[in-house]
């Protein structure tokens, strides 16, 4: 989950439903010799990354979309959300869900030259993995064998005295090197997703140059294999690209350079965008949207899109007042989300009716039958429940825009159940973080969660599974772990999202959370560009991009 | 003369040292964990926040890393920031911008202000001084970032006079606007000051002697009732460029310049304090220097002011 720091937050179209992992090559799409031939350039908005461009270190999106667009991976998301394909990988096979052999195309090349071998996949994932490197994204290897052996916990938690020991190995057991072009991976467990996870960019692959290096050196001048390669980067001013002439798989750029200009305020971007200083800009601000302003500013330049991401209210379920389910459902039931959607997001974010975003391949529709609005029902849950006593406080972040709608939600509670709600801002989004860590949240806060790949697992198990690394509130339901479980090691992905809707059926009863919106995106590009498209996750597809 | 400057200057030190140790200090009391939020609607692993603690020494005591801190200080060395720039490398590249962008203010606020308090000052309750009054009320009533978004609509988006953000090359033409939005309320100030000051000294008996003495005109304002009237004015003047620059963060993030604001605001945001204070050390030595040249000023101006 990358952490947007712009107010709403940013992500994509689109809906992928099965993967077949194997032999799936990717065939035509469009004609990649089209664009070789024309040249040309475009500026776009994006803001500065926080630390160096290293895959597996990266999570928020101002460094996300610029490692997004430098790196393939082994699979990666169609822009129109149909099932994730092969693009570095020729093939991943697997008989059981558990041992994985992953063949990838020969003759690749990263930037620098040299050819993207077997060696470079496993030698960036143990990298990442291994702790004592501190990568923020380290979790994702959680799944490979091994893990455990290169990744050491901390004894009394990061605040404590005690050190983390040492890990006893620093490579994972599960990867191992078959040939220069073949890989294997043994997962801890079986799996069925894990393919679908390796277009996500903590699996991409680092040339050898990045361990001769250092990870700080290389983070900033970073090496990929993607169609765009990095030029040059001056801090808080731009980041420039430019066509990468020998990438030799599908998406090859139609235009030749790309300057990212590095804004510290979304209003002098659109301002840009609106003086044709601008190209591309991903997420209009947010004083654009009231009244439709941005569409009649921008006319036919305006692109609405949906997103995989929801915004969410959360209960702290080890605070005891929060404990009833019936509680839980009486609250969610009283909030009117078509009315939130227009009166506060004026049209440009959907009221939500499901757990997982439909866009999700796995996901289904309209599931949360606790995201109805009914007050009658929610009043009779309120009083089975024995009502609720005191100072229903219910907290967001006041560093960015979440004022407006959880306020509304406070105010819908309280008219329609008569509790005494009321919406209390917490300064920094890092305090808010903090206090929800920690476990020391007095009341119900504002969550959101915006998909790290795309399938319905990563919608159930880091949110509702006991432990998972975003059950912030502690929901726990045992029945839900054993058939999160199931649906992870089911034999293929029909089978597991078919567990996984099981399991959507029980938290639909539970209500450990509420859903409240489904994302939206509002991007506006310049009288320039004549044909655009938006990425899985919102962000501009450079390769699509023609002049 | 020489001693005076030289006590000046020794005051800095302390001056220095406690300004320093407050900012650091009060930095650490701003609540929240640095690397709470990090990684988004996930607590970072804890692989991380070792990682960063150990590296940054964080948990030292106070005093200790505010000891450290300074030594490396001393030696040149500013540190670096939690993504691993170089702190030095940023207040290189970002003083300059925010110094050129508070001195283009600071020209403009006093070639406007002074002009239009001369002019008021000597010819009271005409059009003009009507005119000057009520547009100096205007901006001195008005935030400062509507008077910059409004420029930046109306002469950028709307007219296209200019483009609405400053590009990297910090050109002169492109600093007007952000310069006369930044200098705006100052200017205002100044105007009124000088006004006032000007038709004070203006029935001075020093003035009366010199125009019966028959003095031409400009020779009378020009160096006569000017330079005793500018003392105030200098004094605002000389401080101001202190306050320009640290309060440049509202009108560098509107034209998107590179300065000191966007930096400090993200440092403070992400409790990194070594370049909070890094950047505020050269701040409080702008303000002192600055001080210290508008009591020199004071001489040159009226020669009865000694120093001892």
């Amino acid at each position: 989950m990358r952490v947007s720091k712009r107010a709403s937050s940013a992500v994509a179209l689109g809906a992928a439903f099965a993967l077949v992992a194997s032999g799936c090559s990717s065939s035509d799409s469009d004609g990649g010799d089209a664009g070789a031939s024309s040249d040309g350039a475009i500026t776009i908005d994006g803001t500065q990354p926080e630390v160096g461009l290293v895959p597996s270190n990266t999570t928020e999106t101002g460094g996300g979309a610029i490692i997004d667009w430098i790196w393939t991976g082994l699979v990666e998301y169609p822009n129109d959300g149909s099932a994730p394909r092969n693009a570095v990988a020729e093939s991943i096979e697997t008989t059981d869900s558990k041992v994985y052999t992953i063949k990838i195309k020969k003759d690749t090349k990263f930037h620098d030259g040299t050819v993207v071998k077997a060696k470079n996949f496993v030698d960036a994932w143990n990298w990442g993995a291994y702790s004592p490197n501190g990568a923020q994204n380290g979790s994702f290897f959680a799944d490979i064998q091994g893990f455990d052996q290169v990744h050491t916990e901390d004894p009394d938690g990061a605040e404590g005295p005690k050190k983390a020991p040492e890990p006893a190995a620093k490579e994972m057991s599960g990867l191992k090197v078959v040939d220069d072009w073949t890989f294997e991976v043994t997962l801890a467990a079986p799996t069925a997703v894990f393919p679908t996870k390796l277009g996500y960019s903590t699996f991409m692959p680092l040339p050898d140059a990045f361990f001769t290096q250092g990870a700080e050196a290389f983070g900033k001048k970073p090496i990929g294999n993607g169609p765009i390669k990095f030029v040059s980067w001056e801090d808080d001013v731009q980041i420039k690209l430019t066509r990468f002439d020998d990438y030799s798989l599908n998406d090859k750029m139609k235009i030749k350079d790309v300057n990212i200009k590095l804004y510290q305020d979304d209003t002098a971007a659109y301002n840009d965008l609106l003086a044709g200083n601008l190209d591309f800009q991903q997420q209009v601000p947010v004083s654009a949207i009231a009244g439709d302003k941005w569409k009649n500013d921008l006319g036919e330049r305006a692109i609405s899109s949906t997103t995989p991401s929801t915004g969410i209210i959360a209960f702290p379920i080890y605070d005891k007042r929060f404990q009833n389910p019936k509680l839980r459902r009486a609250i969610s039931l009283s909030i009117n989300r078509q009315e939130i959607s227009d009166k506060i997001f004026f049209g440009s974010r959907k009221p939500a009716d499901s757990w997982a975003n439909p866009l999700t391949p796995g996901a289904k529709a309209g599931n949360c039958t606790a995201c109805q609005f009914n007050v009658d029902e929610a009043k009779k849950l309120l009083a089975e429940a024995g009502g609720f006593t005191g100072e229903l406080v219910m907290f967001y972040n006041a560093d960015a825009s979440h004022k407006e709608w959880m306020e509304a939600v406070a105010q819908q509670v309280k008219t329609n159940l008569g509790i005494n709600a009321r919406a209390e801002g917490v300064p920094t989004f890092a305090v808010f973080r903090q206090n929800i860590n920690a476990g020391k949240m007095t009341g119900m806060y504002r969550a959101g969660w915006q998909q790290d790949y795309p399938d319905v697992e990563n919608w159930v198990g880091p949110l509702y599974v006991t432990g998972g690394s975003s059950n912030d509130g502690k929901y726990s339901n045992p029945q839900v772990d054993a058939l999160a479980k199931e649906a992870a090691s089911a034999p293929s992905l029909e089978a597991s999202h078919a567990k996984y809707a099981e399991a959507v059926a029980l938290i639909d009863q539970d209500v450990p959370s509420i859903p409240v919106y489904f994302g939206g995106q509002q991007s506006g590009h310049s009288e320039k560009i004549k044909k655009i498209e938006l990425s899985n996750v919102g962000e501009l597809d450079l390769t699509s991009v023609e002049l | 003369m020489g001693r005076y400057l030289l006590r000046r200057l020794l005051q800095l030190i302390p001056v220095f040292i406690g300004t320093t140790f407050l900012i650091y200090w009060l930095v650490w009391s701003v609540p929240g964990d640095p690397f709470a939020g990090k990684c988004g609607e996930r607590p970072c692993p804890d692989s991380f926040v070792n990682m960063m603690t150990d590296k940054f020494k964080l948990d030292e005591p106070l005093v200790v890393q505010y000891g450290n801190y300074m030594k490396n200080l001393f030696q040149g060395d500013f540190g670096q920031t939690f993504g691993g720039r170089e702190i030095g490398d940023i207040i290189a590249t970002a003083y300059p911008n925010t110094l050129k962008l508070a001195l283009v203010a600071l020209a403009i606020e006093a070639v406007i202000g002074l002009t239009a308090g001369v002019l008021t000052g000597l010819r009271r309750n005409g059009f003009l001084d009507n005119l000057v009054l009520v547009s100096s009320l205007f901006l001195i009533a008005l935030p400062i970032f509507v008077i910059g978004f409004v420029a930046q609509w109306l002469l950028g988006v709307q007219w296209g006079i200019v483009k609405p953000t400053v590009s990297s090359e910090m050109r002169l033409s492109e600093l007007i606007v952000p310069g006369f939005v930044l200098g705006s309320a100052s200017m205002a100030y100044i105007a009124r000051l000088a006004r006032t000051s000007i038709a004070e000294n203006r029935r001075a008996d020093y003035v009366r002697t010199a125009i019966a003495k028959g003095l031409p005109m400009r020779r009378v304002v020009g160096i006569h009732l000017l330079r005793n009237s500018l003392i105030p004015v200098v004094t605002l003047l000389g401080t101001d460029l202190g306050a320009l620059m640290g309060g440049a963060i509202v009108t560098e993030g509107i034209f998107q310049v590179n300065g000191i604001g966007r930096q400090v605001y993200r440092a403070i945001i992400t409790k990194e304090s070594a370049t909070v204070v890094s950047i505020v050390v050269v701040l409080v030595l702008v303000y002192l220097l600055m001080n210290l040249l508008v009591d020199l000023l004071y001489a040159a101006l009226d020669p009865r002011i000694r120093y001892e």
